[in-house]
Parts: structure tokens; sequence; C-alpha cells
């Protein structure tokens, strides 16, 4: 039989208008030759305004992100990519292994389809490789202006690991504190190209789904108290926020913490800390002392986790600070970052 | 990075740390002020403090130029992005200043003012350039070392007949401050500088003269990094134990006697003094800022637009300006860390990392309480 759209969607030189969001033929198009094409699977072949799931073995846990970067494509990935790995880390690292996505989609006026293609593209790799399909989605247009290209939301449940119980709360004194590779990537590699600074070397976001580090990690070591993704406001804040929910402090050896000379050199030029900077493909851990060498040698045995290290460790302290022995010999404090990080005058 | 990494060695450290242990005169103290915000943040950063004797007291100076930039600056900039509609373009850390009417440049953008970040003030000419029928104004701030590429931005934006940029011009001087900071009716305690490095790569250590001569207080030019200042530490320390009064020069890998003279003669081109202007914590200081010459006036926002100067006093219990003047430390103030926060700065000395009211918070604030007892770390 004939299709209903006789012309093809221009995914050349054409651009999203206010017709690809009115409901009409053009937003069927839209979703049948690029949505449904690049994103395709069983879920969402159903057609219908949400997805039937079968029945899941375990209790649930559910995380959504807004993922609205400028510039849409950056070294080492793009919007579509980090949708899917952003939200498949928010739910592994509450133990949980992800099953499904939906996702949103509110696209600006203007948008070359060729990018939206790009993106819708890059998406549908992420999730394959990953595993998680994305079942269920949605698409808005806005006029021109009213947004930054495209804003895309993406939501996943997964079904929490068996004898896993992982919280920000659950850190405790003489625990340690480990990271499962260098800080500062994904931030700086955006920051080089929004302030167009060129390095020698560029700088490569470390966007990816974690989730099977992070199984590999509990399977090791099941008693890993606290897992977290420290993405926007860094290290820092991400410690700052298990220190005051666990009611701890914690103390960092500044000498043990890995972040590549490329990023220590952007963020001294710049004079922003890596501390602060946001991660996209790491996972902080705190697990018992005694566990500490084998979620170690866990972390380290995974692609995504060889270049892991152990950085600290979970003091009492009341007044919940995150403080560092700093490598020249002193000590200071790792505080949350105050509004955005904005580079120093001189 | 290998080349800065050498000046952040933390043996080292120790060791210079253990000699100036040594030298100190267990029963007296050193009050010695830092004048740059970038030594400041140096010290708190790499935790310097920890490695001295407590006889050193460290006095975080006016060097912060988003420290010093008195309210009323501010508020002109704001309204030159809010009623002349002009795009103003800022360095990132003076954008979250605290205003009048509970303004900043940050919040002013979230009413509607067109306020960019700029890196450079060849990025604003860059902003001019794109936009031809937009107003473009430099918020133009800093001591000597940012005052040289000001000028050259100046230059060029003449040289290619750049008519819709122009600067509003916060550009102030070091040893102007030093001096009025010295010559206050109220006194200052003091035993030496640990002077400026960047400004110093510009002006010399020439300028700094007067200090030891008229005023018998040592100065040593230190470099920004943390071993930098301990040696510089040292070196006063040595001058005054043995009664000396000297300009000596820690940062002879990048500051000579006379400067960088081909800056200095830029700057003499297109600025020329002001007769006074008023710093935050130091008031109205003589001969202490610059202004664009008359050659240049059309660049110059405050002769563009009318934009007439008010001085705003500070909020009643900031004690920015004895801070700044070095009269108290910040954990004196009444509102430091309770109304006055980095997310929420009352006075500027909580704005900037470089500003020693942020710097404590920051980063020392643990010292305010008994040292916590550590567990062993990997």
């Amino acid at each position: 039989m004939k299709s209903a759209h006789s012309r093809p969607l221009d995914l050349k030189h054409g651009r999203v208008d206010l017709s690809h969001g009115a409901g009409g033929r053009a937003m069927a198009q839209l979703i049948e030759d690029l949505f449904a094409r690049e994103l395709g699977n069983e879920f969402l072949a159903q057609g219908d305004d949400g997805a039937r799931l079968p029945a899941c073995a375990g209790p649930l846990v559910m995380a959504t992100d807004a993922h609205v970067v400028s510039p849409l494509f950056f070294p080492g990935g793009d919007i579509g990519c980090l949708s899917v790995h952003g939200t498949i880390n928010d739910v592994a690292v509450m133990g949980a292994r992800p099953l499904y996505l939906a996702a949103s989609f509110v696209l600006e006026e203007g948008l070359p389809l060729a990018d939206l293609a790009r993106i819708v593209s890059s998406m549908a790799a992420a999730a394959r490789e990953a595993g998680v399909p994305v079942v269920t989605g949605d698409t808005k247009v806005v006029e021109r202006g009213k947004a930054d290209g495209v804003f895309i939301t993406t939501t996943g449940v997964g079904v929490r690991l068996d004898g896993v119980d992982v919280s920000g709360a659950n850190a405790r004194p003489g625990d340690a504190v480990l990271v499962s590779g260098p800080l500062g990537d994904h931030g700086m590699a955006i920051m080089s190209v929004r302030e167009n600074l060129a390095f020698d070397s560029p700088i490569v976001s470390d966007t990816a789904a974690l989730h099977d580090l992070v199984a590999a990690l509990l399977a090791a070591v099941p008693d890993t108290r606290v897992l977290r993704d420290p993405t926007r406001g860094g290290l820092a804040a991400t410690l700052n926020e298990i220190a005051h929910q666990s009611g701890v402090g914690i103390v960092l050896d500044e000498a043990a913490i890995p972040v590549r000379p490329a990023v220590a050199a952007a963020c001294e030029l710049l004079g922003l800390d890596p501390l602060d900077i946001a991660n996209e493909g790491r996972v902080i851990v705190v697990c018992p002392a005694s566990s500490a060498d084998r979620a170690l040698a866990a972390l380290r045995a995974h692609p995504l986790g060889s270049e892991a290290a152990r950085i600290g460790d979970i003091i009492a302290d009341d007044r919940r600070f995150v403080q560092m022995k700093t490598r020249f010999g002193g000590r200071r404090m790792v505080d949350w970052l105050a509004g955005d990080a904005l580079p120093r005058i001189c | 990075m290998k080349y800065v990494d050498d000046f952040r060695d933390g043996e080292l450290a120790r060791a210079l740390g253990a000699a100036i242990h040594a030298e100190v005169q267990p029963c007296r103290e050193y009050r010695l002020m830092e004048f740059c915000g970038g030594h400041t943040h140096a010290i708190s950063r790499y935790g310097i403090a920890d490695l001295l004797p407590p006889q050193v007291r460290l006095i975080h100076g006016p060097g912060c130029p988003v420290c010093v930039l008195p309210i009323g600056r501010i508020d002109q900039a704001i309204r030159l992005a809010l009623a002349q509609r002009a795009i103003l373009c800022s360095y990132g850390d003076t954008l979250r200043v605290p205003a009048s009417d509970k303004l900043s440049l940050l919040r002013a953008k979230g009413r509607g003012a067109d306020v960019r970040m700029v890196y450079s003030p060849l990025d604003a000419l860059q902003v001019a350039r794109a936009n031809p029928a937009r107003e473009v104004v430099f918020l133009a701030i800093g001591f000597e070392t940012t005052t040289p590429p000001t000028a050259v931005a100046v230059k060029q934006a003449q040289a290619e007949g750049l008519a819709n940029f122009s600067l509003l011009c916060n550009h102030v001087l070091t040893p102007a401050a030093m001096h009025a900071i010295l010559a206050a009716p109220q006194g200052v305690q003091l035993d030496g500088f640990v002077g400026p490095a960047h400004v110093s790569t510009v002006i010399g250590s020439a300028p700094y003269e007067p200090f030891a001569r008229d005023y018998r207080k040592p100065v040593v030019i230190a470099g920004f990094e943390p071993l930098d200042v301990m040696r510089a530490i040292q070196m006063l320390i040595r001058q005054i134990n043995d009664g000396r009064a000297e300009v000596e020069n820690e940062f002879t890998r990048a500051v000579t006697p006379d400067g960088n003279r081909k800056a200095q003669a830029l700057v003499a081109e297109v600025f020329e003094l002001r007769d006074d202007f008023e710093w935050r914590g130091l008031g109205t200081v003589p001969a202490s800022a610059l202004k664009l010459r008359a050659e240049f006036a059309a660049f110059d926002a405050e002769a563009r637009f009318a934009i007439p100067y008010a001085a705003v006093p500070d909020h009643k219990a900031c004690e920015c300006a004895a801070i700044l003047r070095g009269e108290k430390r910040p954990e004196e103030c009444r509102i430091f860390g309770t109304a006055c926060t980095p997310d929420n700065p009352v006075g500027s000395c909580m704005v900037s990392s470089e500003g020693a009211c942020a710097a404590y918070y920051t980063y020392g604030r643990f010292r305010e309480a008994a040292p916590v007892t550590t567990t062993t770390s990997a």
C-alpha cells in the first residue's frame, strides 16, 4: 500500500516547523520516519499513548532527568546519547537494573532536521548499546526563541537488585570513598566548545551508561553503602550531599583524586576547580573500608572503571564538612559551589 | 602543568614550613598582609596556614578587583543594561556582586538585561562587531594586570571605527591602595607585605620602594603559587628579624624592577589618573584609579550615557570595609556565614573566591572549631 506521506521527510535541508508538533500529518511523519525508525522496538511499535510492559520481579526504581545542553554536539557525545546515559545512570546508582526509558522532546522551531536526526540516531545507538529501550515518548514544538534547539527529558524505570541497599544516607564513619575515573571531563569538554577554547589535545566528555559497571561492583561488594553519579556540581556537590544525608564528615586526599592533565590545565586557565565540574560517566562509591580493595578491583576490571581510585574516608563530624588534605600538605574545605562555576578574573 | 606543579610540591613545602618554624622568634607576632586576592586564594586553597607557625598572622588585603568595586559602580552597569538597553559585557566573577534594590548583574539578566560573560575585553569587541545596531559596554575592572588588555581593546575599537563600543572604566591602582592602608588615620598594625604577583609584572618592583623607605614596611613580591607565597613569607620574616625594610623580589621569573614598559606606555596613552575614586572598604582614595583620556572620550560609557555616579553605603552589619583594611578577620563579622554566605552575599568580600570572606567560608571554615580526628586515608 502506498504511504500516506507522499513527500519524504527532508532530512538534509529541512527544519522543524510548528506543524511538526501540531498533531497533524507532519507530526505523524516525523514520528514514523525518524523516531520510530531509529528507536524502534516492540513496545514503541504498539503505537498507543503509552507502553504496555511485562510484570517485573522486584521493587521498582524510577528516575527522570531533563537535558538542556549547549552546544547540542560536543566532543565525545551529544544531547541524544547524554539523555540516555544520564537517566540510566540515575537508575543504576539507586542499585537497580534499568529496564525501560521514556523520552520527551521539546523542539525549537527552525532546528535543522539533520541535527534532530543525528541526535535521535545517537540516542538510539546509546539505548541499543545499553540494552535499555525507549518504550514511549512525546514531541512538542515551540516557537523560535522559546527553547535552545532541543530539550530532552528522559524517564527511566528499573528493578532493584536483590540484597542491595544503597542510599546517600548510608555512609558511616570509617567507610572508604572511591571514584570510578578521572573527574571533570564532561564539563570541560562542553566548556572548551562553548567558550571556543582550543586545546592541543581535545578534552572528550566521559558520557557513558554505568549500569554494567555498577552491577559488577554490586556483585563483588553487595554491602556497598552509597552510589552517586557526580553530575552537576561535580564531586564537591555530590560529597556534600552525601555528608548531609548521612550526617557524617568526609576527608579527601587530593593526591589520590584522578584528574586528567588536560582537564587540570583547562581548569587552571579558567580559574575553575575540577572538583566542581560535571561528569556524565563516573560513579562515587562509599563502602566499608574492609571492602574497599574488592570494590576497587571490581571497578578497575571494567573498561569504564579502569582508572578508579580510593580518594578518601568518611569520618564522624556533626558539622558534616567535606575536607581535603591538599597535595601541598595543608587542609581545606571542599564546599558546595555558590551558583554557577564562574571563572576568576586574574 | 609540569611547570606549575613544581611550585606546588608538598615535600618542598614541608621543608620550607619547618625552616620558617625555626626562624620565627617565639614571643612575637608577624602580621603580614598579602595584598592580592590571588594570594588569598592560594593561601586558602592549598591550606598554607597549616604549614606556618602560629606566630605568623596573614591579613588579607584589598587586592580583589571585585571586592573593592563600590555598589554605586555596579548600579551604573545595571542601569546601562536595564534602562539604556546596552549589551553589558563583564568578567564572570563580577556578575554576582550585590548591588542596590537587591539586584546584581546576574539578577538584572533575569529581568531582561542583556548581560554577557567574557574572558577578555577583546571578546567584548567581538560582541560589538556582531551587534552593530546595539550599544555594547565592557565593564572594565581590575588592577594594573587587566588594564593593558583594556587599552588594547580601546585602541582596536578606535582603529576599526567601532562606534557602538564603550567602557565603564573602573581600573584601579595598587600602590595607591597600599598607601591608603598605611596612611589610614585609625592606623593599621602591619609588619610587612607579600607584594602583588601579576600586577608587579606590569609595574615592576620599583613602585613599592616608598613603602619600605617611608613607612619602614618590608615588601616581598611573590608569585601566585603556594611555594612562592611560603618563600615570600620566609623572606619577610628574615627582614623583620634583621630589622630591615626593603623591597625584595621572590617572583624573579616574571618581575623586573621596571616592569613591562610597553604595557605601561600603552596604558599611559589611553588612560589618565582620576582625581579620586571610591573604593569599597577604603573610601575615597585620591589618584587611585584611571579614566579614559579625552582623545578616547567616544569610548567612555560615563560620557556617552546619562549614568551619574551615586555612592551607596554598605549594609549596616557588613564588615567588608574593616576586613579589606585588614582590621578585622572575616569570622569577626556578625553576619559572616549566617546572613552572608557565597550563595547570598551581602558584602563584596563574600562574592569572588579571591575575597577574604569567600575564601574563609569556602576553604577554611573548619578552623573555627576544634580539629576533627581523621582516620587513615588511602
